[in-house]
């Protein structure tokens, strides 16, 4: 999710003059830190037992230090498929919603339409709506219609989700744009096709990555409405759910542990992107 | 889609103009529901079912099988074996958790005919069993295709109530639910249900969150034989439960993840089944597993073929494979649960007289348990779970018991 | 381009997602209702037969679920506000040139499963565990004491798992403050405290707000932190709900509860949306 502040503009030149001042000292600070190493503790222990040389199914005691896991990463057939499904239906949602929720944010950023306040309102309610609604109605649907539930269905379930948050995102973007600019293109003679492609587009991109990757983060975590929705298809988080019950091996860790440095380089590399762009 | 419900025409035409204007807009999509949720109780099989099921099908060389955690060796020894001795390849899953919510995820896709993507799923004699048989979802076994099954399963295992003839299933493991607790917490000797309810274990004990588990230990405890009770009992069953669980004795429902509370002191006393408890003791938990004086209960998880399985002649083949008495050794030595098959135990004290010091010990230990091998006095000593007769009578338990377990 | 076409063009833009929005979305809300209003049983069937019956006996059983699920929800919002504010006004008055590495920190733990996390603090809270086994020994503690199986263990869960949601919404309305304003204050010789009470508490209010629909929502519907760290009276309604889908499949109840649920949930939300307008709560929302 941090993508989504990684657009965000830069803070503003003026220094700004807390009323708080007295705060500003140490406490405030430390309390910042303490907050900070709360949310990061249990990422810190996933990470660690990522590392132990763990005898016992249960990956619960420190047992000393080892790499084994990570060469021995895909020695469980089903967690292995599990990730692959994840990451599968991670990319496609990251697509399929990336593209109808540019689409969508292009429309309300860029235009004045009737039915502009009805999608706002039903985008509204799908971004508030709670989980386990949205998941239990979805399989209401499926069971109704007895449509087989699975891979299928966990991607209709999870582009619907998140297509909302790609059009809000977009169509942010899109309203700082200047539509001077593409008048200008179109003044020059280029018609709205490569209007679209060499003016428009290269400037909502940031906007366009950033909903897009926030779709992918937001598809490869999703517990619940998958729990609802899949069927007997297996992903990464319900594997997990899954393996509570009978031990957690480490290279749930160890995935995690990847999934997490994956995560955090894409978005350290957009930010070095954005602000090479910006310079 | 096909027709309409005439009860949503009679809604229709009611003079319920709000109502109508309310949902007007959304009127195409009740259309589209109302047809329900289809669902069909079936006729038992026949033998001409049999024929007309397995005839004209042969075998693919590939069997997809879920199964529940901790059901086989994670190494999969037999699996390879079977594999090795037929050319058929077996893509094994511990899929399933509950048989409940195993059962909700699958039923759709079966009551729309289409394959789950398993050909063996095993599922415990209990509600879930009975619905898969009373819809027709599951295949008639064809007899002549189990040589095995017909010499080496125990007789005891050919007559059970819930398949006597084993029509649609063959059964993969037995178990026992009974007490476990931990030694290093619990400073007495457990022998009785009492201790469950005892406030002087108060938040440290655990329950199974299954309507049928939790109903029948608090049936067994107000000495009721859960087989044979009446909705009366379950009323008073429920009492006990809900005293039990008001006065804070319970932490917690657990579904599958009471073990590693139990050894983590989390829990010190619970409901546990028996492998479970000989499985974590290996790693050098040192729990212990009673069977209280007031008996325990048996359960059999049974391997089925759904009907619609792509690859139900492989399946079948495998599930005789399992009734091999060498295979069904080797099984029960990882398991721990009791195996269908007798003739493993001698199996079992052969390869005890191979093996030497600490594997010689836990072999000759498990041909002796009476968790794997009972004897006929233990046998008498448990008890069976609740037959239903009919979806209302299922019902009316799980209002009983559910509030329960979701306070 | 024709005037004409180019009227259309915004709904050519908005057709495929809002198709999608519409079958997948709008539609099983409203088979949701039509199963709601249905009786029967996995075995037979199920028949509309508008058993409104379904939702006065869901709440009748199941309203201590629903409130317990409201009040869980409130209060880890209300901890949230509290944990959460003084965080973001730290960082968007004094992080300086270091505010967007603050947020990244802020935003790690969405790196790492929900389900995971959750997990790991069921680990540390353990009875025997790292931090109250060591308490215990050394005395600091009863013997008896534990944190999990608790009303505050689940409420602790869901503070901590929704956090980093209320925290962003209320920086990026601190951010906007005009300095300014503040200065303007200072001029006037308000006080530090009062500066803070009249100029920048009401201008955050909208991010707090944001913060809120983030938060309350799914915190009050979620069921994996009473699953996971709650014990025999921790249950929430999405709990019930979830049992009553997956596990005994009586679809027309889990349905109504759903129903119930949302209905409570959606009109907290849209007198929220009246109050604020829609299109600022969502870009806050989007940030």
């Amino acid at each position: 999710m941090s993508t989504r502040t990684a657009e965000r503009a830069a803070p503003p030149a003026a220094r700004r003059r807390s009323p708080l001042g007295f705060l500003r000292g140490r406490s405030l600070h430390i309390y910042t830190w303490l907050v900070i190493a709360w949310l990061l503790l249990p990422i810190c222990v996933m990470i660690l037992f990522g590392f132990n040389d763990t005898q016992s199914r249960y990956n619960t005691k420190w047992q000393g230090f080892t790499f084994k896991w990570y060469g021995e990463l895909f020695a469980i057939d089903e967690l292995t498929t599990a990730l692959i499904n994840s990451l599968l239906i991670a990319l496609l949602t990251m697509l399929i919603a990336g593209t109808l929720g540019t689409l969508i944010g292009l429309a309300l950023g860029r235009y004045r339409f009737r039915g502009a306040g009805p999608l706002n309102l039903v985008m509204f309610a799908a971004i508030a709506c709670a989980e386990i609604v949205m998941g239990a109605s979805l399989l209401s649907m499926f069971v109704t219609l007895s449509a087989p539930l699975g891979f299928w269905t966990i991607l209709i379930a999870h582009v619907m989700f998140s297509v909302s948050f790609v059009a809000v995102t977009v169509r942010a973007r899109v309203l700082t744009l200047d539509p001077a600019l593409e008048e200008a293109a179109r003044d020059l003679g280029a018609g709205p096709l490569t209007t679209f492609r060499l003016v428009t587009f290269p400037m909502i991109f940031p906007g366009v990555m950033a909903g897009s990757l926030l779709a992918f983060a937001l598809s490869i975590d999703d517990f619940v409405i998958t729990n609802f929705t899949a069927g007997g298809t297996v992903t990464f988080p319900l594997w997990i759910w899954g393996s509570t019950r009978v031990g957690t091996p480490p290279q749930v860790n160890v995935m995690g542990t990847l999934i997490f440095a994956v995560g955090v380089l894409l978005a350290i590399g957009l930010r070095l992107i954005a602000r090479r762009r910006a310079a | 889609m096909s027709n309409l419900d005439p009860a949503f025409v009679r809604g229709l035409t009611r003079p319920r103009r709000d109502f109508l204007k309310l949902f007007g807009a959304a009127g195409g999509g009740l259309a589209l529901a109302a047809c329900g949720v289809e669902g069909k109780k079936q006729a038992p099989a026949k033998q001409s079912d049999v024929q007309k099921y397995w005839a004209g099908k042969t075998g693919k060389g590939h069997v997809d099988f879920a199964n529940w955690p901790l059901y086989m060796d994670p190494k999969k020894p037999e699996l390879k074996l079977f594999t090795q001795r037929t050319g058929i390849t077996v893509t094994y899953k511990e899929v399933i958790q509950e048989a409940a919510s195993f059962f909700a995820k699958i039923q759709p896709q079966l009551a729309a005919g289409q394959s789950i993507g398993y050909d063996i799923i095993v599922i415990t004699n209990g509600i879930q069993f009975g619905q898969l048989v009373d819809l027709g979802y599951v295949a008639p076994l064809d007899h002549g295709k189990l040589p095995n099954f017909a010499k080496y399963a125990d007789a005891a295992y050919k007559k059970e109530s819930f398949d006597p003839g084993n029509v649609y299933s063959l059964p993969w493991a037995t178990g026992i639910t009974g007490i476990a607790y931990n030694p290093k917490y619990v400073k007495e000797e457990i022998t009785s249900f009492a201790s469950l309810f005892d406030p002087k274990y108060k938040g440290k004990v655990g329950m199974f969150s299954d309507t049928q588990e939790i109903g029948n230990f608090g049936m067994l405890a107000l000495g009721i034989d859960p087989e044979k009770s009446t909705a009366a009992d379950w009323q008073r069953a429920a009492e006990k439960l809900k005293q039990q669980r008001d006065q804070g004795v319970v932490r917690k429902y657990y579904d599958q993840g009471y073990v590693d509370p139990l050894a983590k002191g989390d829990i010190w006393i619970t409901q546990a089944w028996s492998g479970d408890v000989f499985q974590k003791n290996l790693e050098g938990a040192g729990l212990k597993f009673v069977i209280p004086q007031e008996g325990g209960t048996i359960w059999t998880d049974n391997m089925m073929i759904p009907k619609t399985a792509e690859n139900p002649v492989d399946a079948i083949t495998l599930m005789d494979f399992f009734y091999d008495p060498k295979i069904a050794a080797g099984l029960a030595e990882y398991i721990n649960y009791v195996t269908p098959v007798s003739a493993a135990k001698q199996v079992i004290l052969q390869d005890a007289a191979k093996a030497s010091g600490e594997d010689k010990k836990t072999l000759t230990d498990l041909a002796a348990s009476s968790l794997v091998f009972p004897t006929p006095a233990d046998y008498a000593q448990l008890r069976h779970y609740r037959a239903f007769k009919n979806p209302q009578e299922q019902k009316q338990y799980e209002s009983i018991f559910q509030p329960i377990v979701t306070a | 381009m024709s005037r004409r076409a180019a009227a259309l063009t915004p709904y050519w833009l908005i057709m495929p997602g809002g198709l999608w929005l519409a079958i997948f979305f709008v539609v099983p809300m409203v088979m949701m209702l039509s199963l709601s209003l249905q009786q029967g049983d996995v075995v037979n069937g199920f028949q509309l037969t508008w058993h409104w019956q379904t939702y006065v006996d869901g709440v009748t059983t199941y309203h201590s679920q629903i409130v317990r699920s409201l009040q869980y929800g409130l209060a880890s919002t209300l901890l949230q506000i509290v944990i959460g504010y003084p965080v973001a006004y730290w960082i968007a008055m004094h992080g300086g040139d270091r505010k967007t590495a603050y947020l990244f920190l802020l935003l790690l733990p969405f790196f790492v499963s929900f389900v995971l996390r959750t997990l790991s603090w069921q680990f540390f809270l353990s009875d025997d565990g790292i931090l109250l086994g060591t308490l215990k020994s050394l005395g600091l503690v009863e013997q008896d004491y534990h944190v999990l199986a608790t009303g505050g263990a689940v409420i602790g869960g869901l503070t901590y798992n929704f956090l980093p949601f209320m925290i962003l919404p209320i920086y990026v309305a601190l951010e906007r403050v005009d300095p300014r304003l503040l200065e303007a204050a200072h001029d006037l010789y308000a006080g530090r405290v009062q500066t803070f009470l009249r100029v920048v508490l009401p201008l955050s209010l909208p991010g707090v707000f944001a913060g809120v629909l983030m938060t309350f929502v799914p915190a009050a519907s979620d069921y994996v932190n009473a699953t996971v760290l709650g014990g025999t009276n921790n249950t929430m309604i999405g709990n019930v709900i979830q049992n009553q889908y997956l596990v005994t499949q009586d679809y027309p109840m889990a349905s109504a509860l759903s129903f119930t649920l949302m209905g409570a949930l959606l009109v907290g939300i849209f007198l929220y949306a009246r109050a604020l307008g829609t299109e600022d709560v969502l870009e806050v929302a989007a940030r």
